[in-house]
This record gives C-alpha cells, structure tokens and sequence, in this order.
C-alpha cells in the first residue's frame, strides 16, 4: 500500500530538496558563530521600545569617532520592565536604556550594574521627554485637556504598567495633574478610575500602544512626547496635545558591570552634545544647556518644538520613585486596586 | 439514477462552497500579500533582502531548521526502528507521547524550555550557564525549540513504511553475513527513503516557520537571535514604509519556501484524491 | 491507511495503529539487544532532556504555589476572559470545520474538475504557512487596507478568522483517506435498495466517517486553542476582548510571573493529552474493526 512507484516521482523534485540541504549547510557558517571578525567589537544594547531610532543615529555618529571605530551592535528593544527582566534572566547586555529608573534598579540589585551607576552629572538620566496626548488628525472628539478624557465616547489606548515604563509615566501624569492643578489625592485617585474606565486596550509597551492607536483600536492615545513626533517624522498622520500640567519623562542610560570598556566610552557618546542632538533630533527634550536644537520635523511647531508646560511636574514632586512605586504600582497600589474595580488589568 | 438534476445542482453547489471558502481564506488572502510586498515595486523589495539583519535572520532561520531537521531525523530513524522492531515495557507510552509535541501550543513549549534551560533560573540551565553554554537567549535554545515543535514529523512517516515492509528482507541480509550498520544502510534505508523524504521536508516547512516558541527562548535580538519571523513581526510594527514593505518581504518570502516544499511533498506522493 | 496527508493522521494512529494493528511480515517484535537498549537509552535521554522534562517543569512550576495560586491565577478575571474566548472559539471554529472539512474532503475525494489538485495544495498552505505570516495574510484581506471594505482587525472576528485558517487541513486530511477507501459497492448497493441519495449519506457514509471526522476535529480544537503566531498582529491581544490563553501565557512570562504562566499552560498541556488519549483509544477501536 505504501509502495511508492518511483517512476512518478519526479526526480527533479528530490534534486532540489537534496540542494537546498547542501545549500543550508553552506549557511551554517555565516549563521552559527556570531558575527564579528577581529578588529571589530560588538556591543549589546538592551533598551525600551521607543528609542531605537535615536540610539541607531547615535551609534552611526559614534561609530565616525576614535573610540566608536569597529563597534557592531546587537541590539533589543522592546517593554521598559520586560527588557530590565529579561537581562537579569541571561539576556546579554553591555549597556541599558530603559524608561524607568527602577528598570535599571533591579539590575543593581541582580548585581548587573554598580550601584553609583547614577552619580554622574545627569544622575544617570540620558534622555528627557513629556507626557502628551495624541488624537486623530483634526481632533474629531475637540480634546484639550485631561478633563476631556473621562467623556463618554473617548477610548483610550495606553500601555500595561505591569510591562511598559510609558505606562507608569503616563498614569502618574494623569494622577498628579489634578494634584497640580490644585485638586486633592481623592479627587486625583477618581479621577485615575474614571481614566481606567475608558481604557479601550493595553498593550504590553509603548510601541505597541501608538501602533494599536494607527490601527484604530482606540481614538485617543497617551504617549512619549518623542513617539508622537517620531511617527509624525514617519508620515503617520495624527494630532498631538502637550497639556498644560504633565510629568517630565527622565529615561536612563546604565552600563553594565562587566561590559565591553567600549560601552562606556559610548554612554559617554551618548551624554555628549553630538549624542543629545540626535536624541532631540527624534522628538526627545534637550536638557542639557550644550545640546543643539535645531528645527524638529514632526513637532506641532517644528521652529518651537519643545513649548514648556505651565505646570510641569517631575517625579520628585510625587515624591520620589521609591513612594511611589509603593504607593502606584506595588501589590496593593492604587494602580492594582483600580484595575480590579474597573477590570481593566495585566 | 446517478446524475439527476437535483444531484448536479447539488454537485455543483457543493463545489462552489469548497472553492469560495478556500479562496476567501486561503487564495486571496496570500495573494495580497504577494501583491502588497510588489506593491511599490521590485526596487524597495530588493533593498529590504539587502539588509544585513534580513539577511542574518534568513542565515539564522535556515540554519536552526538544518540543525533541528538533522537531529529530529537521526531521532526519528532510531527511534522508528526501535519502536517498530522491538518490544520493550512501555512502548506503547512512549508511541503516544511522540505525538505530544505536535498538540502542545508553541508558547507553551517556549516556557517549558526557559523553566529548564534558562541561564540563572533554570533547573539544568544555571549549570549549563557555568560551564559555558548558553541556551536561552542564544542560538542553541532556538534549535532545541524548533527541534520540539517539529520533532513527531519524520517518525510518523517512517514508522508505517518500516511496518508494511517488514523484517524478511533484513533478516535475509543477516543471515548471509551483513553486519547490523551494512543491512541498515543498504536495505532498511533505500527501502524507507521515501517516507523518510517526506517526513523531512516536511520537517523542514515546519521548522522554518516556528514562531511562538522561538519568540520565547530567543529574545529577538537582532543579528544574533532574531530569525525570519521574528523580523516579520518586528518591521511590522515599526513606522514607515520600509519597515512594512520589509515585513512583507520577509513573509512573502518565508511563504514561498512553504508553498515550494508543500509542492515537492505533493510530488513526492503518489497520486490520490480520486474515487475508485 | 492514511500516512501520506500532510496535516495528520491521529497522531497515535499513524505510530500506534501500524505499531499495534497486525504482524509485520516476516518475524514478529522480538526484544531488546544490548545494542538496540543502549539506542533506547540515548533517544529516551534526549527525548527526556527536550520533552519530557520541560513539560513536566510546567506542571511543577504551576503547582509552585499549592493549590490556591493555582486557582487564584487561573480565576483572575482576565485569565477566565481569555480561557473563555479561546474554548469558546474554538469550540465554533470545530464546529465549522465538521462541517466545511467534510464538505471539502468529499468533493476533492467525489468530484472532478480543472484545477482540483492545485485545491490539494491549497488546502495544505495553512500547516506549511508560518502563523505570524498566516496574520498578516488575513490581515491583508480582513484588516484596515481590505479590499473588501472590512475591518475586522481586533475583534474577535479575526480570532475566529485565524482559528479557520490554521485548523482547516486537519479534518479534511483525516476523513479524505476514509473516503477513499470507502467501497462505492455500498453506495450502489444502498442505491439500488431503494435508498435515496441522502438517505445514504446519513446512514452509510456519514457513520463510516464519524471516526476519522472525529479524529480531526480533536485535532482541529488542540489546534486553535494552541494558537498564538496569527493573533498577534490580527487580533490586537486586547484583554476581556480578543485575548487569547496563549498570548496570556506570554504576557505573564514576559512579566516574570512564571507561575501564572506555568498555570495557564497547564490547562493547555492536559487538553493536548486527553485528545491524544481521545485519538490513540478511537484509533486502536477502528483499527480493531477495520
């Protein structure tokens, strides 16, 4: 019953499989030792999800400079939290970008990183954003402010905080811009409910979340200031609001222990006025006085990018990250508790 | 009797159902996206192959599903011949769970992989992490991976072609003097090589394509454990043009290998599908 | 009997069913040689360090907790969304595919016409197909650039999409090989006793099939529950909406949360072996009266 009748097969059909086997095994070299000759160094960036395009520029940039010469990179980029844990599972890393301080905190515990990691001139802090408010072009729904996002109809789409440092960002400012404008934390926490309310999705980082907005699985999006104007960069076509009360984004940049010297020299790079005007270049805030901010295409005013808000807090007014992941996020945080009410969690 | 109207019609209906639901899932749905990769043109699709990362995944791809394809074909010849030649306590157990790999879900098979081999955590992984070999987040992990989903596929063609033709002609080659290694090799093997061929391009399709379970264990790190599919995942959602009409790309092209092996399996099999 | 389809036969039965069925020609089974139990120790070793291990790890790391973690992390509000969505499903997605499989399986066994063994090949795309290209192929058709002026990316209509898509060899592969070897004598003679075309269709054909059609849809249901690549560009992994136990899995792993993961996985794992227990019993008992 299984006989086959050789004179059916056709013979043709059994040389390709057999070449494209010899052809595999001609590939295995190119793909089973890692890249990289003598002469070059190959550095390991593991960092959150929105950087990649500034840090790819930096590293071009970097790569014209002495100490940049040869350097290769291997890079992932992906949710804030999930990246900080993923290294400290074995996932190689010479330097770290993350969104949060505590991202790189829980390399420091793991041993990963020294622990005056961030004692330099900017505390550790390589990058500067704010908190914004995208909606669809024309702003069909007349958003202005927080206020508008609890209305009926409103869908939001933000990012899980379990995951995704945008996350912790964008809740804290949407708690803490009640408190600056002069509300209480029982009006602030309502608020927060009625916010989680009309969550519509949550995706596990920031890439995600704008890329489910583009997609329509919500019609407003709470972001990175750097997103909204990199996809507009990208010729995504939507609005964005700097509110008048937001929390200033700080992201940092860590070597690890036992990296390649070179990762330092790049972190160096990095905090130089050629690095920061590649991260201005891609929407970030300049905020080192030396860093030269030329025209940024995608901002709402691309001769006047960077407008400050009127109230613009940081997360030392919230009391540090220590409070307020204890009081926001941990077991038991407020974050946790509405979630349950509103069903809206991990 | 046979072809009463009622009975055309009905034929007719009934070939109409088949061929609208395949195509409306299958048919038009692929063809788009052959069609969105040329989209713009050959120009854009040829500057994505050229990519360096793209080229590395496809290298990295490929190479996982040999080295999983070899190791699941080694496995599978043995354990065939054991199975179908030898009775031993608990045979017929393990027969059934060679088929477990192909009824768990990938993701599930990616975390089975890091709870054991993972580098700090892992029940053998931390010991295998101090004497230097890494599998989580490092090739070796994607070839164990790939070599999991698709490791029932050779037996399973081999085994019943190992059980029709039987032990005369290898207990006639013993009998006349010939070594276990020389019967294997110049009676069991021609004699199954069919079956085997089969098994291992199919193998090969499967391998090629595994996504879940690789997603877990590799960590995606671009040029060094990112394969094809992750790529297409990544570009897809990344902004801009290039990035998307890269993600077409490299599923245009993870397609293709699909449907040229799918039509040497087809070729490789005699023919069926019609009634006596 | 049918080892040649590409998507399945019921696993246990292409190994056990040839395994078990009759005496090869020639000697029967003998037992083990010293060298074939060291070949036996190898293969068990490997088959050990890459299946059975991991596996068992899973069900350990979900039992990590006792009892209450287990229950706790499988009752979380999300969790039971996600397992109700994908059984539910799945359970419809089955349902179409008795249905819609049979159909086809039938007129590429019964009819004849141009082009029919191009459907053959067809039909095999989507085992062949890597899912995270399955996603973007039924993307392209039924998300925001459809041609067809829908847009069902993020509903639970593209999970139900994607289901249809990677579980539609499964019952055709394994009720195909039946109805080719089904005698056409029968039918003539149910014909020519007077039964009407359908009549013996239901009551010939249909009880002949029922167990290669439930055979596949065993395997279609494992199947679409183990679904994850095609969803995650198709459905949007929105919680409570179109989050599927797979991509909770994930998420929890991603989130360093193994025993919610290790949990969820289980109920995933137990199906997948009660349906091949399901299929090696239904094997064995046609292969008793084959």
């Amino acid at each position: 019953m299984f006989i086959r009748n050789p004179m059916r097969v056709r013979p043709v059909a059994a040389l390709i499989a057999a070449a494209a086997m010899v052809l595999l095994t001609g590939c295995i070299g190119g793909a089973a030792t890692a890249p990289g000759d003598a002469g070059t160094t190959t550095l390991h960036l593991v960092g959150y999800a929105v950087p990649k395009e500034a840090n790819n520029a930096i590293q071009k940039k970097f790569a014209e400079t002495p100490e940049g010469k040869g350097v290769t990179w291997q890079e992932s980029y992906g949710a804030s939290g999930d990246q900080s844990r993923a290294v400290v599972n074995g996932l190689k890393a010479d330097y770290v970008n993350f969104s949060l301080e505590g991202d790189v905190t829980r390399l420091v515990k793991a041993g990963l990183v020294e622990e005056n990691w961030k004692s330099g001139p900017t505390k550790g802090i390589v990058s500067e954003s704010a908190v914004v408010i995208v909606v669809q072009k024309g702003n069909p729904l007349g958003i202005k402010d927080w206020s508008d996002l609890t209305k009926p109809g409103v869908k939001i789409v933000t990012p899980n905080p379990a995951s995704s440092g945008s996350a912790r960002w964008n809740i804290l400012a949407a708690y803490q811009q009640v408190i600056a404008n002069g509300g209480t934390d029982a009006e602030a926490t309502a608020y927060l409910t009625k916010f989680f309310n009309n969550v519509a999705a949550l995706p596990g980082s920031g890439r995600d979340a704008t890329n489910a907005f583009l997609q329509g699985a919500a019609n407003v999006l709470i972001s990175y200031e750097n997103e909204a104007i990199l996809a507009r960069q990208s010729g995504e076509d939507f609005d964005y609001i700097l509110p008048d009360a937001t929390i200033k984004i700080e992201n940092p940049g860590a070597v690890l222990k036992d990296a390649n010297p070179k990762a330092k020299a790049y972190l160096d790079f990095v905090l130089s006025p050629a690095g920061q005007e590649e991260f201005v270049k891609n929407g970030f805030r300049p905020f080192i006085p030396s860093t030269p901010v030329g025209e940024v295409v995608g901002a709402n005013d691309p001769a006047k990018p960077f407008p400050v808000p009127p109230k613009l807090f940081t997360i030392n007014d919230l009391g540090g990250w220590d409070a307020v992941n204890a009081k926001f996020f941990d077991e038991g945080g407020l974050v946790p508790e509405i979630q349950k009410a509103t069903g809206r969690s991990q | 009797m046979h072809d009463t109207t009622a009975y055309r019609v009905t034929r007719w209906a009934l070939r109409l159902i088949v061929i609208g639901y395949l195509s409306f899932l299958v048919v038009w749905p692929v063809g788009l996206v052959a069609a969105k990769t040329f989209a713009h043109g050959l120009a854009p699709v040829i500057n994505a192959l050229r990519q360096p990362e793209v080229i590395f995944a496809f290298q990295l791809t490929l190479s996982a599903a040999f080295w999983a394809v070899v190791i699941n074909t080694i496995f599978g010849v043995g354990i065939s011949l054991l199975l179908v030649r030898y009775t031993f306590p608990g045979r017929r157990a393990l027969n059934a769970m060679l088929d477990v790999p192909l009824s768990v879900s990938p993701v599930v098979v990616g975390l089975a992989l890091l709870l054991v081999y993972s580098g700090r955590t892992g029940w053998l992984g931390n010991g295998l992490e101090q004497a230097g070999l890494q599998i989580i987040y490092a090739p070796p992990g994607i070839i164990m991976a790939t070599a999991f989903v698709s490791l029932p596929l050779v037996i399973r063609e081999v085994v019943p072609v190992l059980t029709e033709i039987g032990t005369e002609q290898e207990q006639a080659a013993r009998s006349l003097g010939a070594s276990g290694l020389q019967t294997f090799a110049r009676i069991t093997l021609p004699a199954i090589r069919w079956g085997l061929l089969y098994g291992v391009v199919l193998s090969l399709a499967r391998s090629l394509g595994e996504f879940g379970a690789v997603k877990i264990v590799s960590g995606g790190v671009a040029m060094r454990t990112q394969t094809a599919t992750l790529l297409v995942e990544e570009r897809y959602q990344q902004f801009g043009q290039a990035n998307a009409i890269t993600a077409y790309t490299a599923a245009f092209l993870l397609a293709l290998i699909a449907v040229l092996a799918l039509i040497i399996i087809s070729s490789l099999r005699p023919g069926r599908g019609n009634s006596k | 009997m049918g080892t040649q389809q590409l998507a399945s036969t019921p696993p246990a039965g292409a190994a056990s069913t040839a395994v078990g069925r009759r005496p090869p020609r020639g000697k029967s089974a003998t037992s083990l040689t010293p060298m074939s139990g060291l070949g036996l120790g190898i293969a068990l070793t490997w088959f050990s360090l890459l299946v059975l291990i991991p596996l068992t790890a899973v069900l350990i790391q979900a039992s990590a907790g006792g009892w209450s973690a287990y229950w706790d992390a499988l009752t979380s509000p999300q969790t039971l969304a996600a397992l109700r969505l994908t059984v539910g499903h799945a359970v419809l997605v089955t349902a179409v595919n008795v249905v819609m499989g049979t159909t086809i399986a039938w007129v590429l066994v019964r009819d004849q016409f141009p082009g029919k063994q191009l459907l053959e090949v067809v039909i095999d795309i989507p085992f062949a197909l890597p899912t995270i290209v399955a996603g973007l192929v039924l993307l392209s058709l039924y998300g925001p650039s459809s041609p067809l002026g829908v847009n069902w990316a993020n509903t639970r209509i593209a999970v139900l999409l994607a289901f249809l898509f990677v579980t539609l060899p499964f019952i055709v592969r394994t009720v195909q090989p039946v109805l080719l070897e089904l005698e056409q004598e029968v039918e003539e003679a149910a014909a020519s006793l007077g039964a009407s075309r359908l009549a013996t269709f239901r009551l010939v054909i249909l009880p002949s099939l029922a167990p290669a059609i439930t055979a596949g849809a065993a395997l279609s249901f494992c199947r679409a529950i183990s679904e994850y690549g095609s969803l995650v560009l198709l459905s949007g992994n929105l919680p409570y909406s179109t989050e599927v136990a797979s991509v909770r899995i994930l998420s929890s792993v991603e989130g360093d949360q193994l025993t919610e993961a290790a949990a969820v996985a289980s109920i995933l794992l137990v199906v997948a072996l009660v349906v091949i227990i399901t299929l090696d019993l239904i094997s064995r008992r046609v292969a008793r009266y084959a």
